[in-house]
């Protein structure tokens, strides 16, 4: 008798899930979008491959010259200096914005009324496009008008822009400028949701401000700090308007970074073959380091556990 | 407890305040300077003589236009993407098997997608569609490469909702278009103005499509109108600073009317 009730319950639960799962929306209904995604990021995804296979002017056919490409990207030394020149920029921008943001973010968590007054104004440089920072800050490092031009005994040569050094710590400063703000929001955001009742019980054990903040704060901080840092790591990789309207890759090309480098090789000097190795070349680094992220951070596992619910 | 004054963060929190607001500061007085005064006492200087002469300049170079181009994309942009990114989002949490699981890390990859890296097949693309040249070539890259991070958010908020609403509607006999409509948009809102913001920034904020596949003064958006900016006014410096503030303008007063939508929508694209 049991086994027969029993089997009846599995029966008439199977067939409710089977009604239900007849009113579940099929992949029909991710078709439009995935055609759409497929004709405008991936095919190009795939295209820059290709591409990066042939030589071709932009004009004539392209011509299937095999590797060739490659191996001339590989034994050009202005493609190494780019790489160089891409990684310090990438582990400068990294190692200002990281901790600023970090120390910001946590700061303006605190519900105080000076920090939320505060917190308003540091979020304006948002509100301009990053083409804008960029031509606001070139005119404020003007060598002649600039600032730099009164502050000129104070830095030793009024012309920042002039030496890669100079040209560097000018990008990062004003790649920091503009960002730290976004990341200093997700930190924010991250810093309200550690629970008070870890500094409460710690605070009661005699833990200072800095042992909070390094033993209970930063571990909390763990998720966001992957999340923001592959923003910065990812969006780093692909700065390609900053280094334009800031220092047209110059002085020379000691600020030429890869981004900056591909575009002048596609629609410079129309050599577009070779650019698509260069950007082919980018793709895989910024997918590597997004897949680590991925890893890292434990995204993916996130997803599928929830998946289907 | 925790309410001892923190003078250390006090210190450097006016550093930074300092870092921030002087360049605005300087942004701000050099557009409301005449030239000369400019050339003579530099950008951080306490303002004398307040001209609007270099807005007057600004706008009789077409920069309105620019503006409103660059309003049209952000507008296309979003409807594009909620369009196609609320039923993918739809079918990725409410559907099942394989495939649904399969364009969900599809999206998650393509996250990592530069657009920067794909342009030169991009422009191919766009040309061989007819659309070099016109807003289109801008609208329909923006909205693709802003798909994957409306997926994210938009399937993010619509897993909060709970299953048991779902299966009341379906015992009800709810088809799924009717679920989606009556019962998932409304509850998922807040993601959806979040994937809409975030949209919205990418087309404000966006200069590489524009760069590459416009180049007429009727397609001219604002970032590239600055950057040629440059070049035509190069030695106006007020007026190029305030094209620069003028450009803000927009965002300014959704700033000023919608600052909790546009925290929430910045916070909310980080991911959480």
């Amino acid at each position: 008798m049991v086994s027969v009730t029993s089997s009846r319950l599995v029966r008439n639960r199977e067939a409710r899930r089977a009604t239900l799962a007849l009113e579940r929306p099929g992949v029909a209904w991710a078709v439009p979008g995935l055609l759409f995604f497929a004709v405008f990021a991936l095919a190009p995804m795939a295209g820059v491959v290709y591409l990066s296979l042939t030589s071709w002017d932009g004009l004539s056919a392209p011509q299937f010259t095999g590797l060739h490409n490659w191996s001339r990207f590989l034994s050009d030394g202005q493609m190494w200096q780019s790489t160089l020149v891409t990684a310090v920029l990438l582990v400068g921008n990294i190692a200002v914005q990281a901790p600023i943001s970090i120390l910001l973010g946590v700061w303006s968590a605190g519900h105080q009324r000076n920090r939320a007054v505060l917190s308003a104004i540091f979020f304006l440089p948002l509100l301009l496009s990053t083409a804008a920072t960029a031509v606001m800050w070139r005119q404020l490092l003007d060598p002649n008008f600039g600032v730099p031009a009164e502050l000129a005994g104070l830095l030793g040569s009024a012309n920042l822009l002039g030496s890669q050094g100079g040209a560097v710590a000018c990008l990062v400063l004003v790649t920091s400028w503009q960002f730290i703000p976004f990341h200093t929001l997700l930190y924010q955001g991250a810093a309200r949701t550690v629970p008070e009742t870890l500094y409460q019980a710690a605070a009661i054990d005699g833990a200072g401000r800095a042992r909070q903040f390094f033993h209970i704060t930063l571990p909390q901080l763990r998720n966001t700090i992957v999340t923001s840092t592959t923003f910065m790591l990812v969006g780093g990789l692909t700065t390609f308007d900053i280094v334009l309207l800031l220092t047209n890759g110059g002085p020379g090309t000691d600020t030429s970074i890869l981004p900056f480098t591909m575009y002048q090789t596609a629609f410079r000097t129309y050599d577009y073959g070779y650019a698509s190795v260069i950007a082919s070349f980018l793709l895989l680094l910024a997918t590597g380091a997004s897949f680590v992220m991925v890893k890292l951070s434990g995204y993916d596992k996130m997803t599928s556990t929830l998946e289907g619910m | 407890m925790r309410s001892r004054p923190n003078y250390l963060a006090g210190i450097a929190t006016f550093g930074w305040l300092l870092i921030i607001g002087v360049p605005l500061y300087a942004l701000v007085n050099t557009a409301v300077q005449p030239q000369t005064t400019y050339t003579d006492r530099g950008p951080v200087s306490l303002p004398s003589a307040v001209t609007f002469d270099n807005f007057v300049t600004v706008v009789r170079s077409g920069f309105v236009g620019y503006l409103w181009n660059t309003a049209l994309v952000a507008a296309a942009t979003v409807a594009i993407v909620l369009l196609l990114a609320v039923p993918i989002s739809y079918a990725v949490v409410r559907g099942h098997g394989w495939l649904t699981r399969g364009v969900f890390r599809l999206f998650l990859l393509g996250l990592a997608i530069p657009a920067q890296a794909v342009i030169i097949p991009l422009f191919l693309i766009i040309n061989r569609l007819g659309f070099y040249d016109s807003l289109w070539g801008i609208i329909l890259p923006t909205a693709a490469f802003s798909m994957p991070v409306s997926v994210l958010v938009i399937s993010g908020g619509m897993r909060n909702i709970s299953v048991s609403l779902y299966e009341a509607m379906a015992l009800d006999g709810a088809r799924p278009a009717r679920i989606l409509l009556d019962l998932v948009i409304p509850l998922s809102r807040s993601s959806i103005a979040t994937a809409s913001i975030f949209a919205a920034l990418q087309a404000w904020n966006g200069f590489l499509f524009p760069l590459i596949m416009t180049q007429s003064d009727s397609t001219k958006v604002v970032t590239l109108g600055l950057y040629n900016f440059v070049s035509e006014y190069g030695a106006n410096i007020p007026a190029l600073l305030a094209a620069v503030l003028m450009s803000a303008v927009p965002i300014l007063l959704v700033y000023l009317f919608a600052r909790r939508a546009l925290v929430a929508g910045l916070m909310g694209a980080g991911g959480k």
